[in-house]
């Protein structure tokens, strides 16, 4: 299990590589969040953004067979079209690797000390919270 | 009792600061309790405090409800709900 919060970008076909090294697996779902057409910046709670992306994982591990997964998530600086976030899960079979990979992104949406501040060209701001995803997250309850 | 507590995102900006030490009177044992407190210093934390402000809580790094117990020489972080992802 990898979980990584970085500047850095990354590189999806590695990470999934990287995890797809047994010979059990038989699926591997990844998902890939990209900035859309603004500058932003990222900040996060550096000690609690880890802990919270190991909690939800240790949730998804605890409902699906996940037998190796990797949850990389950027700060800082992000231009238009860069890589935001990537969460990737192996298991068995599909069903499992689907539902974990989804699972994490709608809690990391949620309940991951990260916050977006867009500039715009009427300065910059604070993006807030969309209430659909609490409910994104509250469906698998 | 002594508790550090911590700001982030537009809370950080509008308070003017990351983080600070603050000592909580007795009886102040809960996070709605150093909410309502940091409330009560006036200016900047009476706006950013109010009660029509949406804020989540972590007590040493787990998000936790208004009613979690802080005890000396906790971490106590304030923020507006996450955007990440």
């Amino acid at each position: 299990m990898k979980i990584s919060v970085q500047k850095e970008d990354f590189d999806l076909g590695a990470e999934v590589k990287a995890i797809s090294n047994n010979s059990k697996i038989g699926a591997v779902a990844s998902f890939v969040g990209l900035v859309r057409d603004v500058q932003m910046t990222l900040e996060h709670y550096p000690g609690m953004t880890e802990r919270a992306i190991e909690k939800i994982v240790g949730e998804a591990k605890s409902r699906w067979q996940v037998m190796d997964c990797t949850v990389i998530h950027r700060y800082g600086a992000l231009q238009p079209n860069d890589q935001i976030v990537m969460v990737a899960v192996a298991s068995g079979h599909r069903g499992d690797a689907f539902d974990a990979c989804e699972f994490i992104m709608d809690y990391l949406k949620t309940q991951a000390p990260f916050w977006k501040k867009e500039q715009t060209a009427e300065g910059a701001r604070w993006v807030e919270a969309k209430t659909s995803d609490d409910k994104a997250a509250e469906r698998w309850k | 009792m002594k508790v550090k507590v911590l700001y982030f995102a537009s809370l950080r900006e509008k308070i003017g600061k990351d983080a600070e030490e603050i000592e909580l009177p007795v009886g102040a044992a809960t996070v709605a309790a150093l909410r309502s407190h940091l409330r009560g210093r006036g200016g900047a934390y009476e706006n950013s405090f109010s009660e029509k402000i949406l804020l989540r809580a972590a007590v040493n790094q787990d998000m936790v409800p208004p009613t979690a117990a802080v005890k000396a020489g906790d971490e106590v972080a304030f923020f507006p709900p996450v955007t990440g992802g």
